[in-house]
């Protein structure tokens, strides 16, 4: 896949001296929908903010379909719309004018067509002539991606776009997402709803500390981090696992009634005919088995949490 | 050159004046027309004539100055304050515009608007005083090179300024008496020889001294001086902003 966006060994030390990114490599694909995950404080707005050219960078360099940032800017920019985490707006202009001046910022022909069809399709075409500070909070969030939109953008940054947005809403922006990915924008967004990147991502990156932990496509990154679970139900309540049993990763669930096994799919052996075996021998019976794979939101905590 | 993205900050910036009209150029105006009743007024029975000028004709193209020069401040300021203080600046720093089109875009709406303000306050006075212009095509100049250059220096101060305080400050403490001991309402021919000497490191002594010059012909320092002093006052502010935008001074770090 060709790369529209290449950051290469790129630190940020913020002049308080706290470094936020520690020599990211990170390469986006054209065309693709990435979600970069972290906790707070990982460094997720700041590595967008160089991108967009909102920070100096401290050390290393960015691509941008092949222009430098900070040399040829004017390309690499033009190709950029960022929707910023903050909700920041000029409260006193209203809907049209705002989102208007945007597209002039970024040097583009004034095209009224252009914005309305926007406009519209983010539900804020009856809002055009009202003043920003008389919108909701959500409505704003959406002014800000049509600002980000209005200058036809190659690149959309959107950082934690659905924050503080209601479910309904929420579901109406990943439509408007996907639709502009299938125009061919490329679009990176980071998020803490893990279910937002599940839904959305054709692939992850996880940030934690300045670092990139780890970028894989989602499915991979299922498969290959998944750790699946075993349900036994048990058909006498336990009150505690059986010593012979103690070799495996087991937890006991419903009052005693189920028998939890954790087990990783990537191992070589996921153990399974050794524990049915073993429940066998030590008498003890069940009624059913079910496994489930644990969401991307438990792969997360456990990246995030692994001491590194 | 991003022609489009000038004129968005500019049509933005003016916006913002159509709306705040009363602070913009309503009270700049009511306040010069107190100074004409103090000073013309109540001095001005006192002191009759200066360089055959009499006093309320003589003190028009200070009093002038003095709203131009610090409105052009406060305008140009807040005008790049505001946007770094509510965050909208994101968005003029992630567009594709170079650092002289943000300025040309900000200082432009800035001078602009305390352009109209000083033929305002020119209009203002011609009704209570009799005025004469000698050399309009000068007049116009200083006028714009005040104007740009104290914009400029007031985009500097928004952006070195991490405070409301900080922003009031300059303009009060540096700018307003500089400006009043620059000689907007006296010659400096007035003071002791010492003060006259301490009034020639003062910048606004120049500009003062040429944009009266244009109405009267009258001056303290020599015209070519006062252009000198104007233009190298105009580079030095350029060269400022040029360093903030390559280093990103309080704005990308
Ligand atoms: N202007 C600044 N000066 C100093 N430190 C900063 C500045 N901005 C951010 N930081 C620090 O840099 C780190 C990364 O911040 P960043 O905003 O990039 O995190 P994030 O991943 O976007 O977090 P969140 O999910 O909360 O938005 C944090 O520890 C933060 O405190
Ligand atoms: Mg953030």
């Amino acid at each position: 896949m060709e790369s529209i966006i290449s950051v290469s060994h790129l630190s940020k030390t913020y002049a308080g001296g706290f470094q936020a990114l520690k020599a990211v490599d990170l390469d986006i694909e054209k065309g693709e929908i990435f979600a970069l995950l972290g906790p707070n404080g990982a460094g997720k707005t700041t590595l967008i903010g160089i991108i967009c050219g909102i920070l100096n960078p401290s050390e290393g360099s960015v691509h941008v379909g092949g222009h430098d940032i900070i040399e040829d800017f004017i390309k690499t920019r033009s190709m950029i719309g960022l929707v910023p985490q903050e909700l920041t707006t000029d409260t006193f202009e209203t809907v049209w004018t705002t989102v208007n001046f945007s597209r002039g910022l970024f040097g583009k022909k004034a095209d009224p067509k252009h914005i309305e069809d926007l406009l519209r399709k983010l539900s804020l075409w009856e809002k055009k002539d009202s003043r920003i500070m008389a919108l909701s909070g959500g409505m704003k969030r959406r002014v800000m991606i049509a600002k980000a939109l209005s200058h036809e953008p190659k690149v959309l940054f959107l950082d934690e776009p659905t924050a503080g947005v209601d479910v309904e809403l929420r579901k109406d922006m990943w439509e408007v997402v996907k639709v502009l990915r299938e125009s061919g924008v490329t679009i990176i967004l980071t998020t803490h709803y893990i279910e937002e990147a599940e839904e959305m991502a054709d692939r992850i990156g996880v940030i934690n500390n300045g670092e990139i932990v780890l970028v894989d496509t989602k499915t991979e990154l299922m498969r290959k981090l998944g750790t699946k679970q075993l349900t036994v139900e048990l058909h006498q309540a336990l009150d505690s696992i059986p010593a012979a049993l103690a070799a495996h990763d087991l937890e006991l669930a419903a009052d005693g009634t189920q028998l939890v096994y954790t087990y990783d799919t990537q191992a070589e052996r996921t153990g399974i005919t050794s524990l049915l075996n073993e429940l066998n021998q030590a008498g003890i019976k069940f009624r059913d088995l079910s496994t489930s794979q644990s969401s991307l939101e438990d792969i997360f905590v456990n990246l995030v949490k692994r001491p590194s | 050159m991003n022609l489009r993205a000038v004129r968005a900050i500019y049509l933005f910036e003016m916006n913002r004046t159509w709306r705040t009209i009363a602070q913009s150029i309503v009270a700049p105006v009511v306040s010069t027309v107190l100074y004409f009743v103090v000073f013309g007024g109540a001095i001005g029975s006192r002191i009759t004539e200066v360089d055959g000028v009499s006093y309320g004709t003589f003190i028009v193209p200070g009093l002038i100055m003095l709203s131009v020069l610090t409105q052009s401040v406060a305008n140009a300021s807040f005008g790049i304050y505001i946007p770094r203080f509510t965050g909208t600046i994101y968005e003029v720093l992630s567009a594709p515009i170079t650092f002289f089109e943000i300025v040309l875009g900000y200082v432009g709406a800035a001078a602009t608007k305390s352009i109209i303000l000083g033929l305002i306050i020119l209009g203002t006075a011609s009704l209570i005083v009799p005025l004469h212009v000698a050399h309009p095509f000068w007049m116009m100049l200083f006028l714009v090179l005040t104007a740009v250059t104290f914009s400029l220096l007031g985009f500097i101060i928004g952006i070195w300024a991490d405070s409301f305080e900080k922003l009031q400050v300059v303009p009060l403490l540096v700018i307003t008496p500089l400006a009043f001991l620059g000689g907007s309402f006296y010659s400096i021919n007035m003071l002791p020889p010492f003060w006259q000497t301490v009034t020639l490191f003062n910048p606004m002594v120049y500009l003062i001294s040429g944009f009266r010059w244009s109405f009267y012909e009258i001056a303290d320092v020599s015209l070519e001086v006062s252009l000198g002093m104007v233009t190298l006052f105009l580079v030095v502010c350029l060269l400022m902003i040029r360093w903030i935008f390559k280093t990103g001074y309080r704005l990308k770090d």
